[in-house]
């Protein structure tokens, strides 16, 4: 780890203002994502801003209508076992519970996974799936907009995401092949038939440039939302990743094969 | 250099610190609690995993300086006097460790687990819950049964130390 | 039995400290004003130094000293060394390139040793390490193992053209060839064995400390051999005479053999000691772990099997690249070699073997001895063969190994080895019973009607452990002998403290050892303690690898408990004043045969001491005996493994159902401790089947260097094992034990391809064999082309 200043700010205008008068500062939520980056000096801030001290602020899970709200700085444990998040959108809380492993999930956050759209990170998928707003101290983002590639999101410097407001769907249903090593996501799929009864396909994982949509597989759910009606969709390799875990080919089965296995727990 | 204070096993203690300092290395060199151990550069392998605030966390990915305040236990901290925590014996009794290198950041994960889901454990859950802890030594066969066994010894109150009822 | 000696499953003494976290491993020790030091490490895996300037560097705030290898040719610091001498089939010598602690004129691999940065904290020193700069001029690197001796370019080795280390052969090559020309069948196959990294999960650490006063160092190392260290950093590398350096192995988190060598760093923190006037300390990161730990396994081979129209194996025929990687490791030549060749012959009665072995250097980490070392290699190779051998012919693979079982001993193998017992059968019916073998077809058939695939897998490994006696190791090339050492030292009130030079890092050998002294003496096991890992303290040793520290290490400890016994025997005679004859020494007690007189341990130790009741010059005073215990043979631990895989054609991934292990061990002292090695030991042999892949790329980057592209073995990946034993009795050490650190390891690999394959239906799938893989290999299998 490369020397930087600490900052603990106490208000989010305080932080966003040392970002915007540092350019190589940085937020910090759990730190399980920019630690470790940090340690193997892949991430060098000149400032570190710790939003450990707006916690209360920045976190909860709450009711509101037909969206669950939840605080950028809500752990993923806390997520996990939501008993409002458990009714209104268990493909989500499960989710949570399978961020990582336990001791990351007492740390890491919602928003800050959200902020560093890791193309292998799972709730991305959530998001762009369930429509999600990401709320900001200046504004609010539309999922749609939000995911621009690689580790790129719609944010500007010095934006805080203060809360993540979540439609509530019809069903949903998330399915992850983790990545054998690191166990972040090699390909998660998200289902989601949404209130309005729209269906969103989603794939984590598996694309070269981020989350993304599987149009196929969603025309193929809104004529029938069941596994059956994905008997004969498959997604192209093209565009998908190959590493040395697995190449774009059985990236493109897997995501058919967590289609599958997501709409059925959708459905179960 | 910015201060830090929180309390470590019951102990307040206040220290300047250099900003990147790790709430491991913390723990380790500038408290000499070295029972805590670093077997990763990635936050994947447990051997480093302590209580704070009585959560499960991995001290190598979390700054001293965002723990000030907080209340940390380390696996130095967990027999009270010569009475082991019954988790600690559990690995005992089990054969849960050989190098013993991994073995305080399984027995602290352990605890945590049962505080989040309680003294039955069954063998799936014990095996997903421990995905972040590495041991190289043991094919984890009897740190599964160690980890069941303590959890149930857990629960008679009596042999129950302050501790585990974070 | 008693409840704490030989045979007992004692819990261990050693947890008490580790599981309270006041074990001492080497990042605990800290020494009074030690600095720090940072290694800055190849970026390439082939270049030449064209220069080196560290005066940015040096400038840094808290830097103490930069050192290059130039410092240490200044100084005359002797390379590294190989420690094992191989000659090649035509006589010739193996090619030793230089193998300096840090790279002089040359870098050979990702990670190697360019200088070191040593300062007031770990975090100055590696930040003045970016201040160095170094200009190379980057070579084609050798990487691929098998195309190592034709890669043209220029060799790793100045002395080695080709890169080929040496041409090994063992074995008999003409009647081999006779036998596959009268053959009835041959049965062929060509495998990887997968490179590995050891990855002990504590990481390497070293402090080193000089004393000004008496120009004494001393090094703190994780070791699995602190005299061996001493010896090489004395007697080769040239740090200081051996009664000038005292070697500290302390606890030790898991070596698996990657702990035995003599590596760079601590090499450099034992010199830089003296040269900057501080302790200095270094712990590796798990990337310089990943980088620069000796790696294991990396072989390429081809193998045939001949069998007689009766299906009896009639010859086999090996030949195998083995990459030992840009530097010749401490052991590294004896791996793929005498570890190795000797093993091929199995458990079978196998006429003819001829192997040959072409080792090859490479620009990847040095390649030596990881659990198993050669053994799980051979085990591979030879259970892969009968597995498909019995395909081909329409056997049963349990029977057509039981036909073929060496069955009368003691067996001479074509290859060196002489087996001195064992019932192969025996084990293997107590698992084909255990894994329920009869109930497989409707298992599998269960599996199938839920879309999965089934396969069940044997292996019928041997192993060779406690490699000795050392006159036949000298003559095999070995720089060392593999005796082992103890010395008994019994204080005046009957507690007794035990010197081993084996060197326990996790396999609970101060309780083990401790059982054997309790059971013999008839005293307390907490009178007893087990003192190892200091060189100051135990005065030789050749340290804990090869699973030899029961087999070799307890029978020193025998051998000096004999001694003890006679001693006190004759002390007692003297207060009991009897004859030594008509003393008898039973459950801690010496009585005079036939009467009730009698005086315990306890007391005679403290007669022996105050020599009251004898003549001192007749009798010495005192109660401390030492033994060098060199075997009469090697032990061969034997056993059968079978697993039972699950597999998701949809998804490629495998599950094991069942794991059934049933080990001839020979006598075990402690039960508990067994098992537990043999659970680790298939936990590892697993990792190496289904996930540990170590990827270098073409260019020798190493795309395989931290936990999150390295797949190590978490606990869902297994089921509960079952674990059994059965026992012949080691007919050559005292306690007829034969070890049990390494089996787990070596049976485990094959078990686990062949119960793939068994479900997949044909032979196509390499090591480790991943989810990717494994469904690539599905929709090879033209019968059970998977429903996707
Ligand atoms: C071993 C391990 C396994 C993991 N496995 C998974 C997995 O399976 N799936 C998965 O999705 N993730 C995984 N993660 C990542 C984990 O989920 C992280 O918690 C998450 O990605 C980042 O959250 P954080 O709160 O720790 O963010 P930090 O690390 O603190 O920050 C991450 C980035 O987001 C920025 N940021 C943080 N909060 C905000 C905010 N409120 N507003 C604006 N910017 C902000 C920071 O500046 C930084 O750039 C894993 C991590 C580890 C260590
Ligand atoms: S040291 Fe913290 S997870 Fe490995
Ligand atoms: S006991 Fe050695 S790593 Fe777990």
């Amino acid at each position: 780890m490369y020397a930087f200043n600490y900052h603990r700010p106490a208000s989010l205008a305080e932080a966003s203002a040392v970002l915007v008068a540092n350019a190589d500062a940085k937020f910090m939520a759990g730190g399980q994502t920019l630690l470790p980056a940090m340690k193997l000096r892949l991430a060098n801030p000149s400032d570190l801003v710790d939003l450990v001290a707006l916690r209360a602020e920045l976190s909860g899970i709450r009711r509101e209508g037909d969206r669950v709200v939840i605080g950028a700085m809500t752990r993923h444990g806390e997520i996990a076992t939501s008993d409002v998040l458990l009714a209104a959108i268990p493909a989500l809380a499960g989710m949570a519970a399978i961020v990582g492993d336990p001791a990351v999930r007492s740390r890491g956050t919602m928003g800050g996974s959200l902020a560093n759209n890791d193309p292998a990170a799972d709730y991305p998928a959530a998001a762009l799936a369930l429509g999600a707003t990401i709320v900001t101290d200046r504004r609010e983002i539309a999922a749609d907009h939000y995911f621009l590639g690689l580790f790129e999101t719609a944010l500007e410097e010095g934006e805080i995401i203060t809360a993540i407001a979540w439609p509530i769907p019809k069903r949903a249903g998330y399915e992850k092949f983790r990545n054998p090593a690191s166990r972040y996501a090699m390909v998660g799929v998200f289902v989601a038939e949404r209130a309005d009864g729209a269906v969103r396909v989603t794939v984590t994982g598996a694309g070269a440039s981020g989350v993304f949509r599987a149009t196929d597989f969603e025309t193929a759910l809104t004529a029938d939302f069941s596994s059956a009606a994905l008997a004969g969709v498959a997604a192209s390799p093209e565009g998908l990743n190959t590493d040395i875990h697995a190449d774009a080919e059985y990236r493109a089965h897997l995501v058919g094969v967590m289609a599958r296995r997501a709409v059925a727990a959708a459905t179960a | 250099m910015p201060t830090v204070s929180m309390t470590v096993n019951g102990k307040t203690v206040r220290r300047d610190v250099d900003p990147r300092t790790l709430l491991v290395n913390f723990l380790r060199n500038d408290l000499r609690l070295t029972g805590t151990h670093v077997g990763c550069d990635t936050s994947q392998c447990g051997a480093c995993v302590v209580h704070a605030d009585g959560r499960a966390i991995k001290s190598c990915t979390s700054l001293a300086l965002s723990c000030d305040g907080m209340a940390v236990t380390t696996i130095e901290g967990l027999a009270t006097g010569a009475d082991l925590h019954p988790m600690q014996e559990a690995f005992r009794q089990h054969h849960g460790l050989q190098c013993g290198y991994c073995t305080p950041g399984m027995i602290m994960t352990a605890i945590d687990l049962v505080a989040r889901k309680g003294h039955h454990l069954d063998e799936h859950t014990i095996r997903e819950e421990l995905e972040g802890n590495i041991c190289r030594c043991t094919g984890y066969h009897n740190i599964v049964k160690a980890v069941a066994a303590g959890a149930e010894a857990m629960k008679a109150p009596a042999e129950v130390p302050a501790m585990a009822a974070e | 039995m008693s409840a704490t000696g030989i045979g007992a499953p004692v819990l261990r003494r050693e947890d008490k400290r580790y599981i309270t976290g006041k074990g001492q491993y080497v990042d605990d020790v800290n020494r009074y004003g030690q600095a720090h030091a940072f290694f800055l490490r190849s970026p390439h895996a082939h270049a030449r130094i064209l220069s080196i300037d560290t005066a940015e560097a040096e400038a840094e705030p808290g830097v103490v000293a930069v050192y290059t290898g130039q410092h240490l040719a200044d100084d005359k610091v002797g390379g590294l060394i190989c420690g094992w001498m191989i000659h090649s089939k035509d006589g010739s010598p193996m090619k030793a390139g230089p193998h300096p602690a840090l790279a002089q004129g040359k870098v050979r691999y990702v990670g190697d040793h360019v200088a070191v940065v040593i300062a007031d904290t770990y975090s100055e020193a590696k930040d003045a390490a970016e201040k160095i700069v170094v200009d190379y001029e980057v070579l084609d690197a050798v990487v691929d193992t098998a195309g190592a001796r034709t890669a043209g370019g220029e060799p790793v080795h100045e002395v080695a053209p080709d890169n080929t280390v040496f041409e090994f052969h063992l074995g008999n090559r003409e009647p081999t060839e006779a036998a596959f020309a009268r053959a009835a069948h041959v049965t062929k196959i060509d495998l990887v064995n997968n490179r590995l990294i050891p990855n002990a999960m504590e990481p390497r650490a070293a402090v080193g400390d000089w004393d000004a006063g008496t120009d004494t160092f001393t090094l703190y190392t994780t070791s699995q051999n602190p005299h061996v260290a001493r010896l090489v950093l004395s007697a080769f590398i040239g740090i200081a005479p051996e009664h000038k350096l005292r070697v500290i192995a302390p606890d030790v988190g898991g070596g698996f053999g990657s702990k035995i060598f003599i590596y760079a760093e601590e090499t450099v923190c034992v010199w830089a000691a003296k040269k900057v006037g501080r302790p200095v300390k270094w712990c590796a990161e798990r990337t310089e772990a990943f980088l620069s730990d000796a790696h294991g396994r990396d072989h390429v081979t081809h193998a045939e099997l001949a069998t007689d129209a009766g299906g009896r194996v009639i010859g086999l025929k090996v030949h195998t690249v083995a990459n030992l990687g840009a530097y010749l490791s401490t052991f590294s030549s004896s791996v793929p070699t005498y570890l190795y060749a000797p093993l091929l012959s199995g458990q079978y009665d196998i006429p003819a073997i001829y192997v040959e072995v072409d080792a090859v250097y490479s620009n990847t980490a040095p390649v030596d001895a990881y659990r198993g070392a050669g053994r799980p290699e051979a085990t591979f190779v030879i259970e892969r063969l009968m597995e498909v051998a019995a395909r081909e012919l329409g056997k049963d693979p349990a029977e057509f190994r039981r036909q073929n079982f060496v069955t009368s001993f003691p067996h001479q193998t074509p290859v060196i080895m002489c087996y001195d017992v064992g019932d192969y059968a025996a084990s293997l019916d107590k698992a084909l019973a255990t894994v329920d073998y009869v109930g497989f077809p409707a298992r599998r058939a269960e599996s199938e009607r839920r879309g999965m695939l089934r396969g069940l897998g044997f292996s019928a490994y041997i192993e060779a452990c406690g490699i000795a006696p050392s006159a036949a190791v000298g003559s095999l090339g070995a720089g060392v002998g593999l005796w082992e050492s103890a010395e008994v030292r019994v204080n005046p009130v009957g507690t007794v403290e035990v010197l081993t030079g084996s060197h326990s890092h996790g396999q609970g050998h101060e309780t083990t050892f401790a059982q054997l002294v309790s059971d013999r003496l008839g005293i307390p096991i907490d009178n007893v303690s087990i003192v190892h890992g200091d060189t100051d303290k135990v005065q030789m040793g050749m340290g804990t690898y090869g699973s030899r520290s029961g087999a070799v290490g307890m029978s020193a400890i025998v051998k000096a408990l004999d001694k003890i016994e006679t001693k006190a025997r004759k002390v007692a005679g003297h207060v009991l004043e009897a004859a030594e004859g008509d003393i008898e020494f039973k459950d801690g007690k010496f009585t005079v045969k036939g009467t009730d007189k009698s005086i315990d341990f306890a007391s005679v130790a403290l007669q022996a001491y105050v020599a009251h009741k004898f003549n001192g010059q007749e009798l010495e005073p005192g109660l401390k005996e030492g033994a060098f215990y060199d075997p009469t043979n090697f032990t061969f631990p034997s056993g059968v493994h079978i697993c039972e895989v699950e597999i998701d054609p949809d998804t490629g991934v495998t599950r094991i159902e069942r794991w059934v292990a049933v080990d001839d061990f020979g006598v075990l002292i402690n039960p508990m401790i067994v098992e537990g090695q043999v659970h680790g030991g298939i936990a590892q042999g697993v990792g190496q089947a289904l996930f540990e892949g170590t990827v270098y790329d073409s260019s020798g980057q190493l795309l395989t260097a931290s936990y999150m592209d390295y797949q190590m073995p978490r606990a869902y990946d297994f089921p509960r094992f079952s674990v059994e034993t059965t026992e012949t009795r080691c007919p050559s050490n005292p306690l007829g034990i034969k070890g049990c650190g390494e089996a787990g390891a070596i049976a485990a690999p094959p078990a686990v391809i062949n119960a793939i394959t068994d479900a997949l239906g044909h032979e196509d799938i390499a090591m480790p064999a991943t989810p990717r893989a494994v469904w690539r290999a599905i929709r090879r299998t033209p019968q059970k082309m998977a429903a996707e």
